[in-house]
């Protein structure tokens, strides 16, 4: 695999592990993705950056299986696949962690984990022991040490605890890509330390990770390359070591587009 | 971020939120012994606190107790059955129908006199069963299939339900008593010292207790109650699963209108009407939430004791037992303000 997938020359070479290709999906008359291209390898972060209502959301939520795409084609490992549910994203190792999170607060950090995918004997009971322990595992594997009790219900969790917990959750089914939606958005400063060092690690661990952020600077810390999105549509795709924050604001905003009226979007709350 | 500044105010508030949250607990249990003191109390002696009288109230509590073991399923999923009454009554005429059809002609069946008896009534249940089964999965299948609120779509069954089965009764009692020998042998029968129907609810709720704690069918449920968009997500098949709560509620609904047979040897819709207020306050007093996620099969089987201790208190007492609905009426208000309490008092910690 690529532990030198921070070269560029090294990840040239590369067959993408999931690839992307003109992907489209309009929700009534709103187009929200057209003719999208886009591509994560091995042990590499690759960034997701666009304005409010770029369609990022919508791009991993249609690789997730959540939203069928219009059109679009989708390749894992070279391979022509099709997603028509989550189960099929699932079985394929992609995992998603939700801007909205999608924890169930009632359930501890265990049943959330194992949440549609409980281990269980053939008498339909569940192996809690099992979870628990691997739970545990997972958790220390991440470095994730903050949390006091696995056992205790994901409501009584700190914003950055959950944020874990739901990473914990991704890399829990040996996935291979783990797709991120503004993991640090509703998070402080220590908080976005810990979740910025668990992205690091999970590339490190060879996994292709996906970070979608609004935050430039938390981006250009830990990405390997950024894909801009704009209007729904792909248009650059930079390597962090040869672009710059400018260049990608630029991109992001298209330098004049941000003067058309009409560009002013719903209110970010409004968008999952 | 250090701990150490906000240990001090999280230390009080801990105490304060688990205060709450061992009254919320543990009041059902006082407030049940509570009742039983007053009722012992404020009787004659011998009349109340004796095992005849605790038997009959055990007894009567057995169909709450199948209604409110599938009510907690149902509530916590974040939905709610107001129909189950309904089902049992339809379930129980049916069953009913079936069993004197079958037990004997009419003339034969009016003297009192069932030839054939023990088929008929096997069959009334397997009837009745169905019955119940089969407006549970309607239940299901309106509230997921064309995503109407279960409120709206449980209302509407309660009251098919109630009509279908005046209909068939033609809005009175059956034109006899169903077998004696049904009543004779189960209905009023004992076991070890203890009436048929209890042992029944009793094996029902303990599987149910199982299937809600340890197996994925309860996780699942309370995974739903929690977030229903999470469970999508998980890879749970959401709709699904809320079709089959539902129709276990309906199938235990029937399983009590079989009791109902049993134990009465007849049926009429006016002794069903509270029914859904007796099973839906059980479960709110044993703790479940009516937002979901959260909840005890158990407790709901405790909390179904409430109900019938009144009734059969303020008959001894000789006072107008109507005043058991008031009080029933009373107490779920209670217990779901606390249970709000407990929830924005838990809220905080987010
Ligand atoms: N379920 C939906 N139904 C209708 N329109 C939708 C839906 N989901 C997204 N959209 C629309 O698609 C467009 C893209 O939305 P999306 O949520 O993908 O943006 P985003 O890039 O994730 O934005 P943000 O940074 O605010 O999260 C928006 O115009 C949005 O209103
Ligand atoms: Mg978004």
């Amino acid at each position: 695999m690529t532990a030198t997938a921070t070269t560029p020359a090294a990840s040239t070479s590369v067959i993408p592990t999931l690839e992307v290709r003109g992907m489209s999906k309009s929700f009534g008359s709103v187009q929200a993705l057209i003719d999208v291209d886009f591509e994560v390898r091995d042990g590499e972060v690759m960034a997701l950056v666009g304005d409010n209502g770029a369609g990022k959301s919508t791009l991993i939520k249609c690789i997730a299986g959540i939203h069928p795409a219009d059109s679009g084609e989708i390749f894992f490992d070279g391979e022509p696949v099709t997603i028509h549910g989550p189960k099929d994203a699932v079985s394929l190792g992609i995992e998603v962690v939700y801007q909205d999170l999608a924890l169930c607060d009632n359930l501890d950090v265990v049943q959330n984990m194992y949440l549609g995918r409980e281990a269980h004997d053939q008498f339909q009971r569940l192996k809690e022991p099992v979870m628990e322990a691997k739970t545990a595992e997972v958790m220390k594997g991440l470095a994730v040490t903050t949390i006091k009790s696995i056992r205790q219900t994901v409501a009584t969790l700190s914003g950055g605890q959950r944020q874990s917990v739901a990473v914990a959750r991704a890399v829990l089914w040996n996935s291979r890509v783990v797709i991120l939606d503004e993991p640090t958005a509703a998070l402080g400063v220590a908080q976005t330390r810990q979740v910025l060092d668990l992205v690091a690690r999970l590339a490190e661990q060879g996994l292709a990770v996906v970070l979608i952020s609004h935050n430039l600077h938390d981006i250009f810390e830990v990405a390997t390359r950024i894909t801009v999105l704009r209007l729904g549509r792909s248009i650059a795709v930079y390597e962090r070591e040869k672009t710059t924050q400018q260049e990608v604001v630029e991109a992001i905003t298209a330098g004049t587009t941000s003067k058309v009226p009409g560009m002013a979007r719903i209110a970010p709350e409004e968008l999952t | 971020m250090s701990a150490t500044p906000t240990t001090e105010p999280d230390a009080g508030r801990d105490r304060g939120r688990m205060a709450l949250e061992a009254f919320s607990r543990s009041w059902l249990f006082v407030f049940l012994l509570l009742l039983l003191a007053f009722f012992w109390l404020s009787t004659p002696s011998g009349t109340f606190l004796t095992s005849a009288n605790l038997s009959q109230i055990a007894l009567s509590t057995s169909e709450v107790v199948l209604l409110a073991i599938g009510e907690t399923f149902v509530i916590v999923t974040a939905g709610i059955d107001l129909s189950i009454g309904g089902i049992l009554f339809f379930a129980a005429v049916c069953g009913g129908k079936v069993m004197l059809e079958l037990s004997g002609t009419n003339a034969q069946v009016t003297a009192g006199v069932y030839p054939h008896a023990t088929r008929a009534v096997l069959l009334g249940i397997v009837v009745a069963l169905a019955a119940g089964t089969f407006w549970g999965a309607i239940n299901g299948a309106l509230i997921t299939r064309m995503r109407l609120p279960p409120f709206i779509v449980t209302l509407g069954t309660y009251g098919m339900t109630f009509g279908f089965g005046d209909l068939l009764s033609g809005g009175t009692y059956l034109g006899a008593p169903v077998p004696t020998s049904f009543s004779h042998n189960f209905g009023q029968g004992k076991g070890l010292g203890i009436y048929y129907p209890i042992w029944l609810a009793l094996v029902v709720l303990i599987v149910a207790h199982v299937f809600f704690r340890y197996a994925r069918f309860g996780r699942y449920t309370s995974a739903i109650g929690s977030n229903d968009e999470a469970s999508r997500r998980a890879g749970i098949a959401v709709d699904r699963h809320i079709v089959k709560v539902y129709t276990l509620a309906g199938f235990l609904a029937g399983m009590a209108g079989v009791l109902d047979l049993a134990i009465y040897t007849n049926t009429t819709s006016v002794s069903h009407l509270t029914d859904n207020l007796n099973a839906i306050s059980a479960v709110v007093l044993g703790g479940t939430s009516l937002f979901g996620g959260v909840g005890t099969v158990l407790l709901s089987a405790v909390g179904a004791f409430i109900p019938t201790v009144l009734t059969n208190g303020l008959v001894i007492k000789n006072v107008q037992p109507f005043w058991q609905e008031v009080a029933v009426g009373a107490t779920i208000i209670f217990a779901v303000y606390l249970d709000q309490l407990r929830r924005r008092r838990g809220g905080e910690g987010r």
